[in-house]
């Protein structure tokens, strides 16, 4: 009595630190992601729902390449049913019951049975899972496939990578010894398991093991389960793992005009429309031009929302970057670490806030202190990156902001290009050709 | 060819073209690009569409100035492009470069340029399903094995994938894809400005790698949709020393040719 009062006592307040701390961290990240500017929503809301329902829930663009997409999905459907079996573990913990939801409907057959069917299913399910992780640990490491052993994946990223996958295991492992070892002492108890189809086949083999025993074993693994279960959701905001929540909203957010569409510069069109005006040219500023214009981002603050909603979303997954050609001829570019980029100096800036009172100060820094110039430089605007990333990231978007930036706020651009520009703007092409030429090619 | 008909001379006249051939800076100035703006002229002639250039009143759409960052370049060539295009009252483009076919039909609208905007993959499978382009015999492309590369700017970009396919299918010739095409295509280089600068430090150029992946295919004619492609492609086939067994063709020359109005072959 008092080790289930005690187990009582130690859930809850596990239960309800845990749940405190994912809360100021998920604040945390929303007020992160507040601080870029507000993003423009166009087009339908049901063409956004499709979007999430197709490639969120769907993970359409996962299904490129069918043998990973199965076994993530093995693993995705895996982790959404398993959730279902923890609604009663956690009831059971915070209220000291066992399998409350079995034992609530103790005569109703077709409760059992559906009871009895779901959790099997989360067996095969995590049998499945277990499959699919040892592939993904193997690939990872193994295989070495090429986007795995980038540069900008060196110490934390690869370790997370592969925490994640050993912590999927030991879940898996947890919830088998909990259902065999419980079955084992139903089978003492009652001469039959709850007819688990997995555990169940293993349990009848146990079950002449001592019920202390299996008691102990079968607490370990409950234990074991819902401590993983608490350690993932701390751990999950620190990780390239956010993608399991934030893939729904990523999706829902991304743009869908074409992709070829960049976006227009509003300040620069007002600062042109005042130019062309002969009333406004010449007028002294008013009140409203005081507050200066930037042009482009600089630092996550330029950014919008959407973007830095793509940095925590990032799964790093590279599918991005073995697809840009900049990265395949060797250039510095890589998707992938814009968006790790963008995300570690959204963190810095959040830690920099909250450390100051809510208040930025200002620390020298800024995101072109991770990016380079060389890396902005070298991208094509393929649009390779966009369609490749399984959850709607936009990673060219970003480059873009900074590109303004380097040439709008910094006159930082490389020779060949000043002199593109000053021929766009003298004779209106990008080469030094007359535009009274411009028909010249009809005389051949 | 005839001679041209530009919006100034028609306006002059009291008329409007149905449709507005945008020319590009590339197909007004580039050598190689000039074949295709012809190969495309003689077709539009041949057809007898009501077409007009802007010619001298014609500029730059701002494109490689946006891409490269500086959207103060861009909107102000826009704007005077948005100005003369409002003026005429022109409904219809149609352009041979992905590139300005982005920016007039994505990006102009925005800043007060609306018009139907149409690339000419898509122009002539118009005309091709409209029946109005017919190629007897196929045009002489019998036992050529032709292999597409998909501009990013129209692909990607736009979603733009079959049509210039179906306009390739009308020859008589066998279409082999490349093992990177239409989604997956991979860029010639050339976009986001980089036709205007000395590439960053790497290990290989864009192009070469692109055209060893046309090559793979063993191609006699790699069709291209983008004079910027069109630049990037025959460079890579001449760095390999290829030029004489493949050939890199746009779309419209291998049309024309087809018609018997160009002699490409
Ligand atoms: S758009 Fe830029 S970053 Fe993205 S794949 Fe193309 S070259 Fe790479
Ligand atoms: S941006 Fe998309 S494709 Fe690239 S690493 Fe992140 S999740 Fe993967």
């Amino acid at each position: 009595m008092l080790l289930k009062i005690l187990q009582i006592l130690v859930f809850n307040i596990i239960f309800l630190s845990t749940i405190y701390l994912a809360f100021k961290k998920a604040k945390q990240i929303y007020s992160n992601i507040q601080l870029g500017k507000a993003m423009k929503k166009d087009g339908s809301t049901n063409e956004r729902i499709k979007n999430v329902l197709l490639i969120a829930f769907g993970q359409q663009k996962m299904f490129q390449n069918i043998l990973p997409a199965i076994l993530h999905f093995c693993i995705y459907v895996a982790f959404i049913i398993t959730q279902i079996e923890l609604i009663e573990i956690f009831i059971d913990g915070a209220i000291g019951s066992h399998r409350l939801l079995y034992h609530t409907f103790d005569d109703n057959h077709i409760f059992h049975f559906l009871y009895v069917g779901t959790i099997s299913f989360i067996e095969i399910l995590s049998v499945l899972a277990f499959i699919a992780t040892i592939a993904f640990l193997s690939r990872r490491n193994l295989l070495k496939l090429p986007r795995f052993t980038k540069p900008e994946l060196k110490g934390w990223p690869t370790k997370d990578a592969n925490l994640i996958l050993l912590f999927e295991i030991y879940l898996i492992a947890c919830i088998f010894s909990m259902n065999i070892a419980d079955q084992a002492m139903h089978i003492q108890e009652h001469g039959e398991g709850y007819g688990f189809l997995i555990s169940g086949m293993i349990a009848p083999a146990l079950s002449h093991l001592s019920y202390t025993l299996l008691h102990v074993w079968e607490r370990i693994g409950w234990w074991g389960h819902i401590i993983g279960v608490f350690g993932f959701m701390l751990y999950l905001p620190h990780s390239k793992h956010l993608h399991i929540l934030l893939a729904f909203p990523n999706t829902y957010f991304a743009k869908l005009t074409p992709k070829g569409q960049l976006s227009n510069l509003e300040a620069v069109t007002k600062e042109i429309k005042i130019m062309m005006n002969p009333d406004t040219a010449f007028a002294a500023p008013t009140e409203a031009d005081a507050t200066p214009v930037k042009f482009g981002a600089k630092d996550v603050f330029d950014l919008n929302q959407k973007h830095l909603l793509d940095a925590y979303t990032c799964t790093e997954c590279g599918r991005c970057t073995s697809a840009c050609p900049a990265n395949q001829t060797g250039k510095k570019l890589s998707p992938r670490k814009i968006m790790m980029d963008t995300r570690d100096r959204l963190e810095e800036v959040g830690k920099n806030i909250q450390a100051n009172g809510g208040q930025f100060v200002d620390d020298q820094k800024s995101l072109l202190s991770y990016i380079t110039v060389e890396e902005l430089r070298a991208c094509t605007t393929c649009n390779a990156c966009v369609q490749e990333c399984p959850v709607l990231i936009n990673p060219l978007d970003i480059i873009m902001e900074l590109r303004r930036h380097l040439i709008l706020e910094e006159s930082n651009s490389p020779e060949e290009w000043n002199g593109m520009f000053s021929n766009i703007e003298n004779n209106s092409a990008p080469w030094q050709f007359s535009q009274q030429d411009r028909l010249k090619w009809e005389e051949n | 060819m005839e001679k041209i008909k530009t919006v100034a001379e028609m306006a002059a006249n009291g008329e409007t073209p149905e449709i507005l051939f945008w020319v590009g800076c590339a197909g007004s100035f580039d050598a190689r690009a000039i074949k295709i703006t012809r190969a495309f002229t003689k077709i539009l002639q041949h057809l007898n569409i009501n077409f007009a250039v802007l010619g001298k009143e014609e500029g730059c759409t701002g494109d490689p100035a946006k891409r490269a960052g500086n959207e103060f370049a861009y909107q102000m060539a826009a704007h005077t492009n948005i100005e003369i295009l409002n003026a005429y009252e022109i409904k219809k483009i149609v352009t041979t470069c992905p590139h300005c076919f982005n920016i007039l039909k994505n990006e102009y609208p925005e800043l007060g340029g609306q018009y139907e905007v149409v690339h000419h993959a898509t122009y002539l499978q118009e005309l091709i399903d409209a029946g109005k382009i017919k190629i007897q015999g196929g045009g002489s492309f019998k036992g050529k094995r032709i292999t597409f590369h998909d501009s990013c700017y129209l692909g990607r970009a736009n979603d733009i994938y079959e049509a210039p396919r179906e306009v390739l299918a009308i020859l008589d010739a066998e279409l082999v894809e490349m093992k990177k095409s239409k989604k997956n295509g991979m860029c010639c280089g050339a976009g986001g400005a980089q036709m205007f600068k000395e590439d960053e430090p790497g290990d290989a150029r864009i192009n070469a790698v692109r055209t060893e992946q046309a090559l793979e295919v063993n191609p006699d004619i790699i069709a291209a949709a983008c004079p910027f492609c069109m630049t990037m492609l025959s460079d890579g086939v001449t760095a390999k020393d290829k030029q004489k067994e493949v050939r890199v063709f746009d779309l419209a020359e291998l049309i024309a040719h087809g018609q018997g109005l160009d002699s490409i072959l």
